[in-house]
């Protein structure tokens, strides 16, 4: 990422101006984390000429900048954090993340407003309710007592209930009634009933119900927005880490660019370490390819003059000049672009339970209701009495538990995964995940590590080409090092791009690298393999495979305990496939599938009834993402792997998929038992509603109840965690 | 009964002016980086305002 971020890139982009020309950039900084790094980052940053303020927000990682006219670049500011040891790159502030915000402020200040109003008219309805128990209260007391819940209410509840109508009108209008019709109905309702009760002197109004409900209600609103919320700007920061720029190189040197602006026929400069931005040839260079995230191979490639290239393969080893051959919306990308754009068509049309509950309650609330207004008015009880009982019908049954039903089980769920490192997107991705019964994996960086590691090499023939290794920035060097450990380092080392590094050892010329590099003929090109040997000595061959991650086949196990299926679909060799397939004992898997062929599998799947999960990180993966039931990807996956996978797991363990899953399965339980608790509740107070036998202190009792028990059975910790 | 009358209006502008000075700690960005806010109190310096007196 420091690579990418060290080329010569235009960043003024980044930086929002005003008139006057002062400026203001934010920067996303990773890895500070007390009083001490907000101190040195501000400090360092505000010491640089032309730089107004900084300040840094360690809850959202944001460090904003504030610039005085143009004599601080974006570079600096940069390359200062960087300098500190803190990992920082630049943020887009989009559009949408300022309307998110005002969203959360806006229900947090309805909530704000409801809590004061449901505080206050209790001052005034407990003596009321006190009246209604035979205790000492004249009529006329109250009435006044009405007349002041009602001063405090009204305002409260019209102003709380603002998103609530909103939300409601335009839904009608769309022909439609969502959960907030029923909600918008039964507080206008009740209000008016409570007005004209306390008009005619009666003992029945209902104010303090009206502002309890909405601050009820908004609590489970303010839940589920603070859920997606987070979510959605961490899935954001990922993405903003990646950013993605290309080099295009013109007469006056290179220059970074937006990879949308590439055009045909444009030459690039690909940097090692950075992926190629778009399709295209090779003009000039030499280096090795890591095809492992489009097409899940993980034999290195090498390319030089001529050769083609597909966008998303990482560059490892030397620079490359190259020319593009399509735009970024022709290229292999863009097809599959189109195929996740499919899938993620298909997947909005889930319908969340909360909204299959509202749909078969929002009917049968309102039959009540009516029923028992015209039901009553026909036995005789007379219009105003009749309309009580329809607009306590209204009250009890207003879907408080309801719509904290969910919420508090999600908001409380992802948390727990967030805490093991599983980033959940929505709500909606926990209960579609619930619902899966067989799982896909990919191979390569997701049942495996994603790196080669070298395999059954003698201890002293690594510690013998260790000090080569050591000087080399190519991953299998690397590898080799890492497995050597510290020690010392070549003399005069010099390394080809795309061949390998040659060096003094002891004073002996000494060569690593491929086969012809060396000076061996041949060697098997299906192998991940790096030769070693010193001038005219035996060479030596060093053979690296990719391992499965640690945890893998306990996951596996794991995962059959719980009566999934598993199955592998890879792009890699039939070879490597069948070997990590046995080693963590799945049977059933797929080598050499192509990106279509893949989400044509899960297709066949899903049509025959199958709830999948697919696990996936490359950009072959991203179309079988987006179309699979739930999908989960890797941190280390492309950004469009992360896009189309419902939730990311940081971390190195495997395991975590089970974990996921089984928290899911669990908070899709909590949820159907806070809704049977509701229509439990439902049951018993709608015909006692009906029948005239709820008084207002009786409302406000029941309704707070269950909405406390819902939100106690939410946070109340899990039997299989308590017990050994 | 008197007293009522009395003592419910000033009770209620109490709770109001708690209600206004929510709104004001929320406008004036007190809740957005409550993490930031706890590590700042160690040093004098650190916040000499509020991020959005700044703006």
């Amino acid at each position: 990422m420091s690579q990418s971020l060290a080329l010569p890139r235009d960043l003024e982009a980044f930086v929002r101006r005003d008139d006057a020309g002062r400026g203001r950039l934010e920067l996303l900084v990773t890895g500070a984390r007390c009083a001490g790094c907000i101190n040195k980052i501000e400090k360092a940053v505000g010491a640089l000429p032309g730089v107004d303020g900084a300040r840094l927000n360690l809850t959202t990682g944001k460090l904003a900048v504030d610039l005085d006219g143009k004599t601080a670049t974006p570079e600096r500011v940069l390359e200062t954090v960087e300098e500190l040891g803190y990992r920082a790159c630049l943020f887009d502030p989009g559009e949408a993340a300022a309307a998110q915000d005002r969203e959360g402020r806006e229900l947090a200040m309805a909530l704000g407003v409801a809590g004061f109003g449901t505080g206050n008219v209790m001052m005034f309805t407990v003596p009321a309710w006190a009246g209604l128990f035979g205790q000492e209260l004249t009529p006329t007391t109250l009435t006044v007592m009405y007349w002041m819940a009602a001063i405090v209410a009204t305002p409260c509840a019209l102003f709380a209930g603002r998103p609530f109508f909103r939300s409601a009108w335009a839904s009608l209008k769309r022909g439609k009634a969502n959960m907030d019709v029923p909600i918008s109905i039964g507080v206008i309702l009740t209000l008016i009933v409570s007005f004209s009760e306390t008009l005619l002197h009666g003992r029945h109004a209902y104010f303090d119900a009206a502002v309890t409900l909405l601050f009820l209600l908004l609590i489970g609103r303010y839940l589920d927005h603070r859920l997606r919320a987070n979510a959605r700007s961490a899935a954001r920061d990922l993405l903003a880490l990646q950013t993605p720029v290309a080099v295009r190189l013109t007469e006056d040197g290179e220059r970074g660019v937006p990879v949308a602006e590439v055009k045909v026929g444009d030459r690039l400069v690909v940097a090692p370490g950075d992926r190629i931005p778009v399709d295209g040839v090779v003009e000039s260079g030499l280096s090795e390819l890591d095809n492992a995230l489009i097409t899940g191979e993980t034999a290195l490639v090498p390319v030089t003059t001529g050769a083609s290239l597909h966008a998303g393969a990482l560059n490892l080893s030397g620079r490359l000049v190259m020319r593009a051959t399509a735009r970024t919306e022709d290229s292999t990308l863009a097809a599959i672009a189109r195929l996740m754009e499919a899938g993620a068509q298909a997947r909005s049309s889930y319908v969340r339970l909360a909204d299959k509950a509202a749909a078969l309650y929002v009917p049968v609330v309102h039959t009540a209701a009516a029923l028992t207004f015209v039901g009553g008015w026909a036995l005789g009880l007379g219009p105003r009495e009749a309309l009580l009982r329809a607009a306590a019908v209204l009250i009890v049954t207003c879907p408080c538990a309801l719509g904290l039903a969910v919420p508090a089980v999600q908001i409380a769920a992802s948390g727990r995964l967030f805490r093991k490192g599983v980033l959940v997107k929505s709500g909606a991705a926990l209960e579609r995940l619930a619902e899966v019964d067989h799982v896909v994996f990919d191979k390569t960086g997701v049942l495996t590590e994603g790196r080669p590691a070298l395999i059954d090499a003698p201890a002293h023939l690594i510690a013998m080409a260790a000090p080569l290794a050591r000087a080399s920035r190519h991953p299998l060097a690397r590898a080799l090092a890492a497995e050597a450990g510290a020690g010392p380092v070549a003399s005069d080392c010099r390394e080809t791009a795309g061949q390998g590094v040659e060096g003094l050892i002891d004073g002996r010329r000494a060569r690593l690298g491929r086969a012809a590099f060396v000076g061996v003929s041949g060697g098997d090109a299906r192998e991940t393999e790096l030769w070693f040997g010193f001038d005219g000595e035996v060479k030596i061959r060093f053979v690296f495979e990719d391992r499965p991650r640690a945890d893998a086949g306990q996951t596996i196990a794991a995962l059959r305990q719980m009566g999934l299926s598993v199955e592998i679909l890879s792009g890699d060799l039939a070879g490597p496939v069948r070997d990590i397939a046995r080693q963590i004992g799945v049977t059933d898997w797929k080598a050499g599938l192509t990106p279509f062929e893949k989400a044509a599998i899960i297709d066949r799947l899903k049509i025959e009834g199958h709830r999948i999960l697919m696990v996936g990180d490359g950009l072959n993966d991203a179309a079988a993402l987006a179309k699979a039931h739930a999908s989960m990807a890797p941190g280390a996956a492309v950004d469009a792997a992360q896009t189309a996978a419902d939730l990311v797991f940081t971390g190195e363990e495997l395991g975590v998929v089970v974990e996921a899953i089984r928290t899911a399965r669990e908070s899709r339980r909590r949820a159907l038992e806070n809704f049977g608790f509701s229509a439990l509740y439902n049951l018993v107070a709608t015909p006692a509603a009906m029948a005239g036998l709820i008084n207002p202190f009786i409302a406000a009792l029941a309704m707070s109840g269950s909405s406390i028990i819902v939100l106690l059975n939410a946070a109340r910790p899990s039997m299989r965690r308590l017990r050994p | 009964m008197n007293i009522v009358l009395f003592l419910a209006p000033a009770s209620i502008g109490l709770g109001a002016l708690g209600l206004l000075a929510f709104f004001w700690t929320m406008r004036s960005g007190q809740y957005d980086d409550p993490k930031g806010d706890a590590e700042r109190i160690l040093y004098d310096h650190l916040d000499e305002a509020p991020p959005a007196d700044r703006e």
